[in-house]
This record gives structure tokens, C-alpha cells and sequence, in this order.
């Protein structure tokens, strides 16, 4: 193998990282803050925003992503949407891990005992302090560990966005692969980026998630 | 007024379900071979996972950096780069007629096989997990009564630590399965005709692309819900017989 060929072909695979990265972060803060949204709706919310909430989650956890992705990319056009192809993955990839946050949110927050609901309560703390200054951040530790596995999904899932020709980072190994026929140095290239950026993400979610337990009541 | 209406983007795009019913064979032949797909690759995948669950637990250490390594690997990479490696980057690894490429093509002849191969080795390392797991879960207290039997090793964790792992990963294994059936939908890009083959079909060919995916999606869906029916029935049913 001679990796002096993927070297010389390294301003356009770093086009596709970038364009990767920026996907993952504009993805990882809106799914966040809607799926804490989603998750406290699915949580407190009437019977009717539940409702809806469980359907949503539902429907997207039980299908592929790509479909979420097609269905956006391809069908919202035909309903006049003006979406960027940028703005449809991103889109795409929010409704859906928006969804897998709701149920993170969800499934930490009913680990809080109940008695700390009450005690709030009972202090005479109104809804909103109860859930922004009780509640939820004590659900934050709990949630760091799936966070971070969502996280390492996400970057993953960006490659997806290959599939609708969108220059993303494996796109362009792909593309070089293809033009220099050097299949095996540009993947074993993928590889080791793909690898050093999940194993990144998974060890910094394990050290904040370390560094957010200390001093917690268990 | 009307006509103003009318022209609005929302009516402009009328549904016409009859691209989706014309072709129907298309989307539940694709179905079929989707959940094929995902059966052979948990079969296999949990073959793998089987023996390197036991090779990481065996206390050898070569094996046990082996294994991680392999599940790392797998873990840390996206199944589209994977499907890549088996599709284009195999057998292009060694030169035209060499014997090694004739035995790449010769085990990998279709995308299909490729495939199945590729998503079997993805299996292979998030099922590894789920058997390291169920094998930690057996109790000392088993091994222990084994051994003071005069079990072999091997004795240990086929008649011992393998059934009793088996009970506790089961719904593990459910869920690996409906996983799979999901990333099957991604084998479309290589040429396989699965069901989102057929959604992207209905899409290129008639531009038809909210007809063909919701139908795809909706099958996928049915099909998930009702494969987690039967398995959590089945499940409750294996728990009390064993």
C-alpha cells in the first residue's frame, strides 16, 4: 500500500471532513436541545402532546434512517420546500436523532427518584424550577453515557449522506478512490479518520461523564 | 380564488399510489430479501460473536486484543464504509487473475453475498458485546459447581455458561435482529434489490419519491413492530421451557 497517493489528494478528502463536521455539529445541537424539548413534552406534557410525541418516536426509531433522509430530500421539494441539500440531511438527521434523545431524556429522567418531585414540590418550587433545577440536572450524568453513544451514531450517520450525492467525507474517498483506482489506500484512510474521530468523541463523553459523577449522590 | 389556491405548492404534487401498487412485487420481494439478509447476517454475526466473546474471556491475551481490536473497529466505523472495503476495495486488493482476487470474486459474487458478508462482520462485533456480557452475567457460582464436577473448560461454557448466557441476551439478540433488518436499507447503493431498492426506483424512475418511500418506510415499520411481537412472544414462551 502506498498512502503517498491519498497524501496528494488531501485538500479535497478535507473539504469532505469539513463538510462532515459541520453536519455533525449543527446536527448534535439542534437534535440536542429539541430532543431534551421532545423528552420533557413526552414526560409532563397532556395527553394529546404525548400522544403525538409517542407517535413521532415511534415511527422514526422503527424506520431506516435513510428513509427519513429520502423522504426529506426528495420529498419535501415536491411540496415547494427551499431547502438547501445541506439543510434537508440536516434536517433529516435532527427528526431523528431528536427522536433518540426524547427517549434518552425520558428514560433518564424516570431514573431520578420520585422523591426528589415531591420535595420540590413540597418546598413550593413551581413546574419549571422543578424540571430546569431539580430534575433535569441530575438526569445529566445519567444521560452523558447514551449521549455520547448518540454522538458516535450521529458522526457515523453523516456518512449516509453519501448515499444522496452529497460531498461528505466518505463521498470523497469514494470519489478519489474511484478516480485514482486506490480503493484500498483511500478506505484504509477512511478507516483510521472514522476511527480517531468516534474513539475521540467516546473518550471525551467517558471523561465528562466521569468528571459529572463526582460529588453526586448515588 | 380557487385557482390561486389550487396553485399553491401543496396541491401540485398529487399522490398517485398506483406506481407503488403497479410494482408491488418489487417492494415485497425486497422485503423478503431484506429479512433474509438480516437472518443469515445475525446468523452468522452471532457465530462470530459466540467465539470471540469466549476468546476474550478466556483469559489469553493475545486473543483478547485481537477480539477488541476487531470490535473496535467495527464499532468506530460507519456499515456504509464496511459495505465499501467488501464491494470495491476487496477485490481490488490484489492483481487482476491473481488467485487471490479469484477467490475474493468466487466468494463474493453478488453484491448480494457481499452484502450479507459485510453486515455479518458488523454483526459480529456489537454481538460479541451482547455474548461478553451474558457471559459476565453467569454467576462464579455456576463455574464453580462445574468445576468441582471435573468439568473441562470447554465443558464449562458449552454445558454451563452457554445456556444460561443464552436466557439473558435473548432479548439483546431480538433487538440485534430488528437493527439489522434497518441497516439493511443501505444495500441498495451496491445494486442490491431490497426495499428501499425499490422505493429509490419508484423515485429515479417515475420521480415519484413520496409515494415510493413511504411505502418502503411504512413496510419497514409493520415489519419491525410485528418481528418484536413474535420475538418477545417467543421469548416469554423460551424462558419458562428452559
Amino acid at each position: 500500500m502506498d498512502m503517498e497517493i491519498v497524501w496528494q489528494n488531501r485538500e479535497l478528502l478535507w473539504e469532505g471532513l469539513k463538510y462532515s463536521f459541520k453536519l455533525f455539529a449543527v446536527v448534535i445541537v439542534l437534535a440536542t436541545v429539541t430532543g431534551v424539548i421532545f423528552g420533557v413534552g413526552a414526560l409532563y406534557g397532556n395527553r394529546l402532546i404525548k400522544i403525538v410525541l409517542r407517535t413521532y418516536v415511534d415511527i422514526v426509531r422503527g424506520m431506516p434512517l435513510l428513509v427519513t433522509i429520502f423522504l426529506i430530500f426528495y420529498g419535501l421539494p415536491a411540496y415547494g420546500a427551499n431547502l438547501s441539500p445541506f439543510q434537508s440531511i440536516a434536517l433529516a438527521l435532527t427528526i431523528f436523532s431528536a427522536a433518540h434523545m426524547s427517549e434518552i431524556v425520558r428514560g433518564s429522567v424516570s431514573s431520578i427518584p420520585r422523591g426528589q418531585e415531591d420535595a420540590a414540590k413540597s418546598i413550593g418550587l413551581t413546574f419549571w424550577q422543578r424540571v430546569g433545577s431539580i430534575i433535569l440536572p441530575q438526569a445529566v450524568p445519567v444521560m452523558m453515557g447514551p449521549w455520547t453513544n448518540l454522538a458516535v451514531d450521529m458522526f457515523k450517520a453523516t456518512s449516509l449522506a453519501t448515499l444522496v450525492s452529497q460531498a461528505d467525507f466518505l463521498f470523497s474517498i469514494n470519489k478519489r478512490a474511484a478516480a485514482k483506482g486506490h480503493y484500498l489506500e483511500f478506505y484504509f484512510a477512511a478507516v483510521i479518520v472514522y476511527f480517531v474521530i468516534c474513539f475521540t468523541i467516546s473518550r471525551l463523553g467517558a471523561w465528562a461523564s466521569r468528571r459529572m459523577q463526582v460529588g453526586m449522590a448515588s | 380564488m380557487i385557482s390561486e389556491w389550487m396553485s399553491h405548492p401543496l396541491f401540485m404534487y398529487q399522490l398517485r399510489w398506483e406506481y407503488v401498487f403497479d410494482r408491488k412485487d418489487l417492494f415485497i420481494d425486497g422485503l423478503v430479501l431484506a429479512l433474509w439478509m438480516s437472518f443469515v447476517g445475525l446468523a452468522i454475526g452471532s457465530a462470530i460473536g459466540l467465539v470471540c466473546a469466549f476468546a476474550r474471556s478466556s483469559g489469553n491475551r493475545i486473543l483478547h486484543i485481537i477480539v477488541t481490536a476487531y470490535v473496535e473497529f467495527i464499532r468506530n466505523i460507519p456499515l456504509l464504509l464496511l459495505l465499501f472495503i467488501f464491494y470495491f476495495g476487496l477485490p481490488q486488493a490484489w492483481p487482476r487473475g491473481s488467485a487471490e482476487r479469484d477467490f475474493i470474486l468466487r466468494v463474493l459474487p453478488t453484491p448480494e453475498r457481499t452484502f450479507v458478508v459485510a453486515l455479518s462482520f458488523y454483526a459480529g462485533a456489537y454481538l460479541t458485546e451482547i455474548f461478553s456480557s451474558g457471559i459476565l452475567s453467569v454467576s462464579k457460582r455456576y463455574l464453580e459447581a462445574g468445576k468441582s464436577l471435573g468439568l473441562t473448560r470447554m465443558q464449562l461454557a458449552r454445558h454451563v455458561t452457554a445456556p444460561i448466557m443464552f436466557r439473558t441476551v435473548l432479548p439483546s439478540l431480538s433487538n440485534t435482529f430488528i437493527s439489522l433488518f434497518k441497516d439493511t436499507g443501505i444495500a441498495f447503493f451496491i445494486g442490491v434489490r431490497e426495499l428501499s431498492f425499490a422505493a429509490n426506483k419508484i423515485n429515479t424512475d417515475f420521480f415519484r419519491p413520496i409515494e415510493g418511500w413511504v411505502s418502503a418506510g411504512v413496510l419497514y415499520l409493520l415489519t419491525a413492530w410485528l418481528i418484536a411481537l413474535v420475538l418477545r412472544f417467543l421469548e416469554g414462551r423460551i424462558k419458562w421451557s428452559v
